[in-house]
């Protein structure tokens, strides 16, 4: 506890890579969740101890494919209600689960675990530019309340660049 | 209904084409709209059946050319429909436990289960649900001269939780399928009795299904039905109504309008209360965290066989973790998930069943409550 500020956790993590469950990394962070006002995002500090997996390929192979379809992509329901996932979806889900990561971290407090529960809509919006847009509906499930919560998220991604969430 | 490849040579078949998708409303695959159709390019146009002849004709009568791309376009959605809801059989033969069973599905399969375990299985009435379905549990009970102790194990008091009551009809075919050859199953029914209630939360169960897939509670209407569902799981009589809930019917953690309030509940409690004596073990399966949790939800202090109670979990957990390398915590509510009141679990403790135990099933939130079919057997494998 830091008076007048907040509550400071220290942990200790080891992240795995979910592609490759053999692959992991340790880290260490520091988590600050604000006194008093909910509104504000925790602080989070995060050091990694090793090198996360180079993912160029896959990246690239997934850009250019989006890149090149005629239509935009649409889809719903993902995973669907048997918890199946066409595997062309996988990385627009990964790419989700990316995003309602720091969706959720923004919406944090002490008292809230939130997963990302759906995919109910995703659509992919065109870009003059090189980034990749999609407009998500998702639902994330709050464990304490057990609430499940619609949220719509705008997603940027470039393999160079990374993610942008707006919400 | 067919699909039909088109290909327009002059403009006049051009227009010909148009002419036909508007006025017999003809749903154009490609291109998407009668306008976009030009001289040379490919027309794909799925034509209802009754329609077949007339298009036919009416493409014969100006020479254009065409070919039937799709002769059957049922045969092909059927084909195309995941197998997940195709071609059960109902008998326990052909029954596919590796998959999500609609109600209906789970209510033949007790039947035919009772049927072909006569000596073994009994199914009995339970009470009714909100919507007035009956709810059934099924005794496995090897006949003997003496009094067997009980243990009680229901799934399914969460609607979304699909991974619970695949677990209880695959527990039941376990034990059926091996109680003579496996000496653990054989001596474990020799001495007690299992009780198994497959579905507990029916309409909410069938609501999940058929409206909305991430529903929780039951089916009560509130508030002039605009409002609907009470969390079960928080309508017990244990400390009802006093942390870790709602008073309003919205939430998904609404308790009731006192305890005991929603027929399902009373149904379950009516017949655990009766039986208490005779109950070494309540257990109640959920989804999701991997956790296997003690009591109690309302409070940190802890119960009076707290440590019995821990150490038969951890050798649970243990085993578990033994199959495929599952981690599962173990622990009470309060301390390593969230407060809650009014839960089974707490009250069948508080009446005296010395083993009481909720199980979160898998995962821990990669899926959440849309766990892949292809996962029902591992989870099911380790949860034995």
């Amino acid at each position: 506890d830091i008076d007048g500020v907040g509550r400071k956790y220290y942990l200790e993590l080891v992240l795995e890579d979910v592609l490759d469950k053999d692959s992991t990394v340790n880290c260490t962070a520091e988590v600050l969740y604000h006194l008093g006002n909910n509104n504000i995002a925790p602080d989070v500090q995060v050091t990694l101890e090793g090198e996360l997996k180079n993912t160029d390929e896959a990246d690239n192979i997934f850009y250019h494919r989006i890149k090149s379809l005629e239509k935009e992509l649409v889809a719903e329901n993902i995973p669907d209600s048997y918890g199946n996932v066409p595997p062309e979806m996988e990385p627009i889900r990964l790419l989700a689960w990316v995003a309602s990561g720091y969706v959720i971290w923004q919406n944090s407090t002490e008292n809230t675990k939130f997963q990302l529960a759906q995919i109910k809509h995703v659509k992919q919006v065109k870009r003059s530019d090189e980034y990749l847009e999609f407009d998500y509906m998702i639902l994330l499930h709050e464990m304490v309340s057990q609430e499940i919560i619609p949220w719509q998220m705008t997603v940027l991604w470039h393999p160079q660049h990374g993610v942008k969430v707006t919400q | 209904d067919q699909v039909f490849h088109i290909v327009p040579e002059t403009f006049q078949q051009v227009q010909h084409l148009q002419h036909l998708c508007s006025t017999l409303l003809l749903d154009l695959w490609k291109p998407q709209l009668p306008e976009d159709i030009w001289a040379g390019e490919d027309v794909h146009t799925r034509v209802p059946a009754s329609l077949v002849k007339e298009v036919k004709d009416s493409l014969d009568h100006h020479m254009i050319s065409y070919k039937v791309l799709i002769p059957d376009v049922q045969e092909l959605v059927d084909q195309s429909m995941p197998k997940e809801r195709n071609s059960h059989r109902q008998v326990p033969e052909g029954y596919v436990y590796t998959q999500y069973h609609p109600m209906e599905e789970i209510y033949q399969w007790m039947t035919q289960i009772q049927k072909s375990n006569s000596e073994l299985v009994t199914q009995h009435y339970l009470g009714k649900t909100v919507e007035n379905r009956t709810m059934y549990y099924l005794q496995i009970s090897q006949p003997s001269d003496k009094t067997k102790k009980i243990v009680w194990m229901d799934c399914g008091i969460h609607a979304r939780e699909w991974i619970s009551p695949a677990f209880c009809q695959w527990f039941v075919k376990e034990i059926l399928q091996n109680y003579k050859s496996d000496p653990t199953i054989s001596r474990f029914l020799q001495n007690l009795d299992l009780y198994v209630l497959p579905v507990l939360n029916i309409d909410g169960y069938i609501y999940s299904w058929e409206k909305d897939r991430l529903w929780r509670k039951n089916r009560s209407p509130h508030m002039n039905g605009t409002c609907y569902g009470t969390d079960l799981n928080r309508n017990f009589n244990s400390s009802w109504g006093s942390i870790g809930v709602s008073y309003n019917c919205s939430s998904e953690i609404f308790c009731g309008s006192g305890p005991e309030s929603e027929p399902e509940t009373r149904a379950v409690a009516q017949f655990i209360e009766s039986r208490k004596s005779d109950i070494l073990c309540y257990l109640t399966i959920h989804s999701y965290g991997q956790y296997i949790l003690t009591p109690y939800g309302s409070t940190t202090k802890p119960p009076s066989n707290s440590e019995e109670l821990m150490h038969v979990a951890e050798k649970a957990a243990a085993a578990l973790m033994g199959k495929y390398g599952t981690s599962y915590k173990v622990g009470s509510t309060s301390l390593i998930l969230y407060n809650n009141s009014g839960s089974s679990r707490d009250w069948a403790h508080m009446i005296g069943i010395p083993l009481s135990y909720t199980f979160e099933l898998r995962d821990k939130g990669t899926h959440g409550f849309l766990l892949p079919s292809y996962q029902i057997q591992p989870t099911c494998e380790e949860t034995m």
